[in-house]
């Protein structure tokens, strides 16, 4: 037996937050943090469309902030926060964009559709209200085969609307 | 002022209505369950030692290290999976003279194209068997590769296949007479040659499977990432001689299909035989860089087409010539030649004009095979003649909507058929055309285009009408002996608490198939659409089916639901008229409630209906039986064929600095006859269009010249991303059938079948006045300018 194929059999603990819990996790050293939210932790929601950064359909959250978690080791993300689908949707963050992507079926098969909504998600968090044009360009890195994007990108623009009128509203609301 | 009543405005009217769908929710949760999720207990991995050459002879194979690395259960080569799997050949009998060579999972001795799979490791992990993979050496003696399609139609040429007489896979001929004296008599004749690149479906989804054989039972169960699981589980009990009843497929969540997921993958018969071997769970999940080497790719043809038009732009004939390359076998068990037969059969398809003449040549050579994918034919076809009925219109100075006004099949014609013998039984044209011209805005658009010219921005305008096939009868596949259905089942039935499940042979890949069927059950039996769950996707508990291809999920699966939902309903008021004392004619039901028919008025819920059925029946009459299941199959009769038409329109804006082309807007106007959902309708079409668009301008699989793949990656092979589209405008005709009680022909296929003849078009208007002209897809910058003389 080879030794790089000893040294890939080695195990590492890794731990993290994941979707608010604390995690302990033994992986491979060559282990994408991708292969380790599927396999170890079973969160399939988290999916691999090209494992190598070009399809988005991988983006979990990391620490705040949308990553390819196909173009991360495992052991990379020792100590750090992760968010994946599962953990937005129970904890509603992004409900609102669930909602209006449901009612413009904004999605077919749904295989794009976690890495969409993290972008998504993302997206709205650094820019309260961007154009169309901006927010197709912020989902460049993310492919759809399905849909036409149309829906989406009218989805995301139509939460971002809301969110603003709904920022305005309590705005009004505090200050009277 | 409020809006007339409609059909609408019935309680529980769901056919037509935009409802969202039910099981979307789920997958935007991340509770999607596809085959790449499932694990099961004791399963192993397969991984695949792929060929490096395109054609070579497998001389020796030294597996020795890699059987003795630590996690590996089975290494398996050609002959190991021989002695269970027996061999198929993709020809079908109405295909006269058609040949393909006999295939196996895994090859015997000879290898024909760059990343066939040839030997099969199956470890612990993907990973260790891929480690595995390393250890195995294979000696190979390079033979000639046949790579390109001209070269391979040569005489003398090296043969991909040294059995067979010559690289010719399948030749044919269409002449309805005539077009030689046409020629003659023409005022213009339209000389052009195409070609059209490779290009593959590329699913978000790549191909994946579970096979799961236990030695005990005799019984194969089969996660398998396919729209079409009763075709498998008949092929896998065939091939590895396993009674059909004890082969199980389920087809849960799928990510994508378009055709590709419903042909014989080599790697996916080997998994089967490997579990077989082991008596364990096997799992294959094809990474993106083995998709591109071995998923199918589509297209890949060179047509030659003229055209005669008379002084005044009336079409007289055409006359075409399609040479169409599909790799080293031909596809099992549709075979690879459906696409240029369908290409020969569609040109010219929305014309009304009598002499058509057509040749078809297809041809093996040492690539990957092809075969259907999402609008078969469709985009060759319609490139072809739409782009011919563009440069028609320029020699007889005709406005491209002018001429095909003109030409179209006028609305009232109908029935009719085509020169190449489809039989139509009423399209849209003029319609059709009339709107996309309202919708584009047609004047303005020229107008505005006029005056950028003037100022060095060069726009075009393309338009391109089509005729889409669907809702096939057996006349397709079933003529040609293969196992393939185009009939359609149901099993619907009242549950103890009044609920209604249905289940269904048509599949679901994100198209609507479960959220339309229940609208179509819920709306027939007069029931709230939440009370209606769909099951799809498993041969153990769905009737038998053709499911979902050729979009024949609406037509087909949609009527068939129908038929179901009547059947059970008349069973229903069966009842509820012995237990009401009533005439059933004179009940109905809305709303879950059975009513008076003529005054509405509620008298027994069904709930209380399915109760007395299934636990008090002896509250009955005596004799009585409550059939609250029922089984209804549903197959094409009288046209062969359902034919979907329309038209689109593009705009686009070419830099002819750098060859780049942007789209501006696309339209669509198309007729799908009866709309179950109009949401749902639109995002197909606009996903339909956005393929059809990425094979306009990106997607093509590259070749070098040994026949390696040479953009086998999601970085290299580009396919389109939101920043690249257009918004895209949808209006639509509706013209039932009225073969169906619902009246549904499909629509998956129509935004693919028209979009690159209409990009193709525009950019050549674009480049009008520059005289040049683009006769080849993909249109890549360096096409454009290669036109312009610039490159
Ligand atoms: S799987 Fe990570 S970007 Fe495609
Ligand atoms: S919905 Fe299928 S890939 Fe986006």
């Amino acid at each position: 037996m080879s030794s790089d194929i000893d040294e890939a059999e080695e195990a590492v603990r890794v731990r993290f937050i994941v979707n608010g819990s604390k995690v302990t996790c033994a992986v491979a050293p060559r282990d994408t943090l991708v292969d380790c939210l599927r396999n170890s932790l079973e969160l399939t929601g988290t999916h691999a469309g090209c494992e190598m950064g070009a399809c988005g359909a991988c983006l979990v959250q990391l620490d705040g902030r949308a990553v390819h978690a196909c173009l991360m080791f495992a052991v990379q993300a020792d100590g750090a926060r992760v968010d994946t689908i599962e953990g937005l949707s129970e904890s509603g963050a992004i409900a609102d964009l669930q909602a209006e992507f449901h009612r413009r079926n904004a999605l077919q098969c749904g295989f794009c559709t976690p890495g969409m909504l993290i972008n998504a998600h993302e997206l709205l968090a650094r820019v309260a209200e961007p154009s169309r044009e901006a927010i197709r360009d912020a989902l460049s890195g993310n492919f759809c085969r399905c849909t036409g994007y149309e829906a989406i990108i009218d989805a995301i623009a139509a939460v971002a609307e809301a969110r603003v009128d709904r920022a305005a509203q309590e705005r009004e609301a505090a200050s009277r | 002022m409020s809006a007339p009543l409609t059909s609408l405005d019935r309680p529980n009217s769901y056919i037509g209505r935009a409802v969202p769908r039910p099981n979307a929710k789920r997958l935007l949760a991340g509770r999607g369950r596809y085959v790449t999720d499932i694990r099961l207990p004791r399963m192993l991995h397969a991984a695949f030692l792929r060929s490096p050459y395109a054609h070579a002879r497998i001389v020796a194979i030294d597996t020795g290290q890699a059987r003795a690395l630590a996690g590996v259960h089975l290494v398996a080569a050609g002959t190991d999976i021989a002695k269970v799997c027996t061999p198929w050949t993709g020809t079908l009998d109405h295909f006269k003279g058609m040949t393909s060579e006999p295939q196996l999972p895994l090859p015997l001795d000879r290898v024909v194209w760059a990343g066939q799979a040839v030997v099969a490791v199956v470890a612990e992990s993907r990973a260790i068997a891929e480690d595995a993979l390393e250890l195995i050496s294979v000696d190979y003696e390079e033979l000639p590769a046949v790579v390109d399609l001209d070269a391979a139609r040569q005489p003398g040429t090296p043969r991909v296949n040294p059995a067979g007489q010559s690289n010719i896979c399948f030749r044919t001929q269409l002449d309805s007479g005539g077009v030689d004296e046409a020629f003659a008599a023409a005022a213009h004749v339209i000389e052009q040659e195409f070609s059209f690149g490779r290009h593959t479906p590329v699913t978000l989804e790549p191909r994946a499977i579970v096979a799961d054989y236990d030695p005990e039972a005799g019984m194969l169960t089969v996660h398998h990432a396919t729209q079409t699981p009763y075709q498998f589980q008949d092929l896998y009990a065939r091939h590895y001689g396993i009674p059909e009843a004890r082969v199980r497929v389920i087809a849960p969540d799928i990510g994508g299909s378009f055709g590709l997921k419903l042909h014989v993958y080599h790697e996916d018969m080997a998994v089967v035989g490997l579990s077989m071997l082991l008596g364990r769970p096997v799992k294959f999940v094809a990474d993106r860089i083995e998709s591109f080497v071995s998923d199918i790719h589509a297209r890949d043809h060179r047509v030659r087409a003229r055209m005669a038009v008379d002084a005044d732009g009336k079409i007289l004939a055409m006359d075409v010539h399609d040479a169409t390359a599909i790799g080293a076998f031909s596809t099992y068990p549709r075979t690879s030649v459906v696409e240029g037969n369908q290409v020969i059969r569609l040109i010219g398809a929305p014309y009304d004009f009598k002499s058509y003449r057509a040749a078809l040549e297809v041809v093996f050579q040492n690539k990957v095979q092809t075969s259907q994918y999402r609008a078969v034919g469709h985009p060759i076809a319609c490139a072809v003649t739409e782009r011919m009925v563009d440069l028609a219109a320029a020699s007889v100075g005709l406005d491209p909507f002018a001429i095909r006004a003109r030409n179209v099949i006028p609305d009232d014609a109908y029935p009719t058929a085509s020169p190449t013998g489809y039989k139509f039984e009423a399209l849209s044209h003029q319609v059709c055309l009339q709107r996309l011209h309202e919708i584009m805005n047609y004047d303005a658009l020229r107008a505005e285009q006029a005056e950028l010219r003037q100022r060095g921005i060069h726009r075009g305008i393309g338009i391109a009408t089509f005729v889409e096939i669907t809702n096939p009868s057996p006349a397709f596949y079933g003529v040609g002996g293969a196992r393939i259905s185009s009939q359609d089942g149901a099993t619907i039935s009242l549950t103890p608490s009044g609920e209604v499940r249905c289940a269904i042979s048509v599949t679901e890949q994100g198209q609507g198939t479960e959220a339309i069927i229940s609208q179509i059950v819920a709306d027939q039996l007069g029931l709230a659409q939440e009370h209606v769950k769909v099951i799809t996707g498993d041969t153990e508990v769905t009737p038998h089916g053709g499911a979902t291809w050729a979009c024949r999920g609406a037509g087909i699966g949609g009527e068939t639901a129908l038929q179901a939902a009547r059947k059970l309903k008349a069973n229903i008021l069966e009842i509820a008229a012995l237990v009401l004392q009533e005439q059933p004619a004179a009940l109905d039901i809305i709303d879950g409630e059975v009513v008076n028919a003529a005054t509405r008025q509620p008298r027994l819920a069904i709930a209380e209906i399915a109760r007395i059925a299934y636990f008090r029946s002896d509250t009955l009459p005596p004799g009585t039986q409550a059939q609250l299941t029922v089984s209804h199959h549903f197959a094409p009769q009288g046209y062969p064929f359902a034919f979907t038409n329309g038209i689109q329109g593009c705009y686009v804006e070419v830099d002819v600095d750098t060859g780049f082309i942007k789209l501006l807007k696309h339209f669509v106007v198309e007729d799908c006859g009866r709309i179950i959902n109009p949401m749902l309708v639109d995002e197909q079409v606009r996903g339909g269009v956005v393929q059809g668009l990425g094979a306009a301008l990106f997607e093509e699989c590259r070749y070098g010249e040994t026949g390696q793949l040479l953009n086998g990656s999601l970085a290299d092979y580009l396919v389109p991303m939101a920043m690249e589209m257009p918004d895209i405008v949808i209006a639509h005709v509706e013209t039932p059938t009225a073969d169906t009680a619902l009246g549904a022909k499909g629509c998956g296929e129509a935004g693919t079948a028209a979009a690159s003849a209409c990009v193709l078009n525009a950019v050549n208007d674009a480049l009008a006045p520059f005289c040049a002209s683009i006769n080849a897809v993909p249109i890549t910058p360096a096409r454009v300018l290669e036109a312009l003389g610039r490159f």
